[in-house]
């Protein structure tokens, strides 16, 4: 056993900035990860980023929306290798911290090790500074995080966080693109492969004032319809009862919803959310029955 | 010629544990206590904003009396050890031995190599999943270390605080208990209780067990702290 290294000594409040100071070998070199290729879960749809990985590993599909008193983050389950289904279970969404959900699209050794990291990052901070960092402040420290592994991405090994959180007053929502750019969403996110089905169906199901049962619905609904158009996303696994990762974040922190709530949510009153009701069929007025 | 003056390394010793002593006394004293549900540290502390407890790591907590600058660094140092090490390995392979072994390590180095040795004396203490594996590691200004005892009080000349807490500890305490020994170990230095830093490490609690309390007043303790 050995005294404290120099290196532990001197200002900072940054893990990251530390662990590359202190033991560089931890974080993921990015010289050495050239040849590490498909072992992913994902890419985000772009052919050009296939370069140089061989086979791609595609796609995972995270929503996030909110509702009045809080946020929902919903992730699938899929893990695919080309198109080969590598995980049926997998967990792409974590809480960041007590207040803050993550969500994870790209490859999952990457993904991972980037949430353990921004995870440590926030606790790091708060035990350091005592006090935790605003919800914006978070944005930005995941920002630079993901543009710190920007040669990876255009290496095909691209990885993109959604953060959700509460901020003291309001749930906020931050997309990320693979440069670092943080992008603040009003209402509903969605990243990865489905993203893009995902949010044509939020577009129509999202109400800023509904409760969380509806949004959790949104959310599965957005999800399921992901999976109906994209082979790399799975929605709610009923042959065996896999139902995608839910977390809630509002006044009183994060929540993992657990799946039961998610059944009734989807379930109850006759099955997936409806379009509201503007957006249906006219019915006959109410009054003038035959 | 002339030869440099011969001083005996005891001499040189005592000298800088004399330095050392006087510096820590200075400072006004903290307990560290364990009690049946959770390890309560506390220390008389005038300021709000330099602390001179914290949270170090989910089962982990730092307490410190002496020269602020110099345990801040350790404090900070101790985080980063601890949080390295959670992130190579596992959460639950970050422990107080190996932290106060470290911090003893740093200490001890200092004390006989840098210009002049730290004026700190601090504890390391430990959560366990029961009481009787509650560590409390106290760790003097020479490096020094000892865990014989579940509880600790540190800072200067102040042997009615040990005694108070020599006499008054026993297994199973409650927090209320163990506050009130807390406060008659504090007592000593004057300050009043609103100058009172207080955290404590819950039992059980899955995560980080460390939370601050306002003050070491019993209806602190009357609700279930320990649930959080």
């Amino acid at each position: 056993m050995s005294g404290l290294p120099d290196s532990y000594f001197g200002p900072g409040n940054s893990f990251t900035e530390f662990v590359g100071r202190a033991a560089p070998e931890l974080l993921a070199p990015p010289g050495r990860l050239g040849g590490y290729g498909d072992g992913g879960i994902g890419r985000l749809g772009e052919p050009g980023a296939r370069d140089g990985v061989g086979e791609p590993a595609t796609a995972t599909t995270i929503v996030a929306l909110t509702y009045k008193d809080g946020l929902i983050m919903a992730g699938d389950r899929r893990a695919t290798v080309g198109h080969q289904i590598a995980s049926r279970d997998i967990e792409k969404v974590y809480p960041a911290d007590a207040w803050t959900a993550i969500g994870i699209a790209g490859v999952a050794g990457l993904s991972l090790q980037l949430v353990r990291l921004f995870q440590l990052e926030l606790e790091h901070y708060e035990k350091i500074e005592g006090v935790a960092l605003s919800l914006s402040g978070k944005a930005h420290r995941l920002a630079t995080m993901v543009r710190s592994q920007l040669e990876l991405a255009m290496k095909g090994l691209t990885v993109v966080p959604l953060l959700g959180g509460w901020d003291g007053a309001a749930p906020r929502v931050f997309a990320f693109d693979v440069t670092g750019g943080a992008y603040e969403e009003r209402g509903y996110a969605a990243i990865g492969s489905g993203a893009v089905f995902a949010k044509g169906s939020m577009k129509k199901l999202h109400r800023p004032a509904a409760t969380a049962r509806t949004a959790i619905r949104t959310a599965l609904t957005a999800l399921n319809d992901a999976a109906d158009d994209d082979s790399a996303t799975v929605g709610v696994d009923q042959a065996r009862d896999i139902y995608p990762v839910v977390a809630r974040v509002d006044a009183r922190g994060y929540h993992r919803v657990p799946d039961q709530e998610l059944a009734r949510a989807l379930f109850s009153r006759g099955g997936p959310a409806k379009a509201p009701p503007e957006l249906e069929t006219p019915s006959r007025p109410k009054g003038r029955r035959p | 010629m002339t030869l440099p003056l011969y001083v005996p390394p005891e001499q040189i010793i005592k000298d800088r544990a004399d330095f050392a002593k006087r510096g820590v006394a200075r400072g006004r004293p903290a307990v560290v206590v364990s009690a049946a549900d959770g390890v309560l540290l506390a220390a008389a502390n005038a300021s709000r904003a330099l602390k001179k407890l914290s949270e170090i790591y989910d089962r982990l907590a730092f307490a410190a009396v002496g020269k602020w600058s110099e345990f801040e660094a350790l404090r900070v140092a101790g985080i980063r050890y601890a949080d390295l090490r959670g992130y190579s390995y596992d959460r639950v392979d970050v422990t107080a031995r190996g932290l106060a072994g470290a911090y003893a390590q740093s200490i001890a180095a200092a004390f006989t190599g840098d210009p002049k040795p730290l004026e700190v004396e601090l504890a390391v203490a430990e959560v366990g999943p029961v009481q009787a594996s509650d560590a409390v590691f106290h760790v003097r200004f020479d490096g020094s270390v000892s865990d014989e005892l579940p509880w600790a009080v540190l800072g200067g000349a102040r042997p009615a605080g040990r005694q108070a807490m020599a006499e008054g500890w026993r297994p199973g305490l409650s927090l209320a208990e163990a506050a009130g020994l807390a406060r008659a170990a504090l007592a000593e230095d004057g300050l009043s209780e609103d100058g009172h830093e207080v955290g404590l490490l819950r039992r059980n609690v899955p995560g980080r067990a460390f939370i601050r309390l306002g003050s070491l007043t019993a209806a602190q303790f009357e609700k279930p702290v320990a649930q959080g």
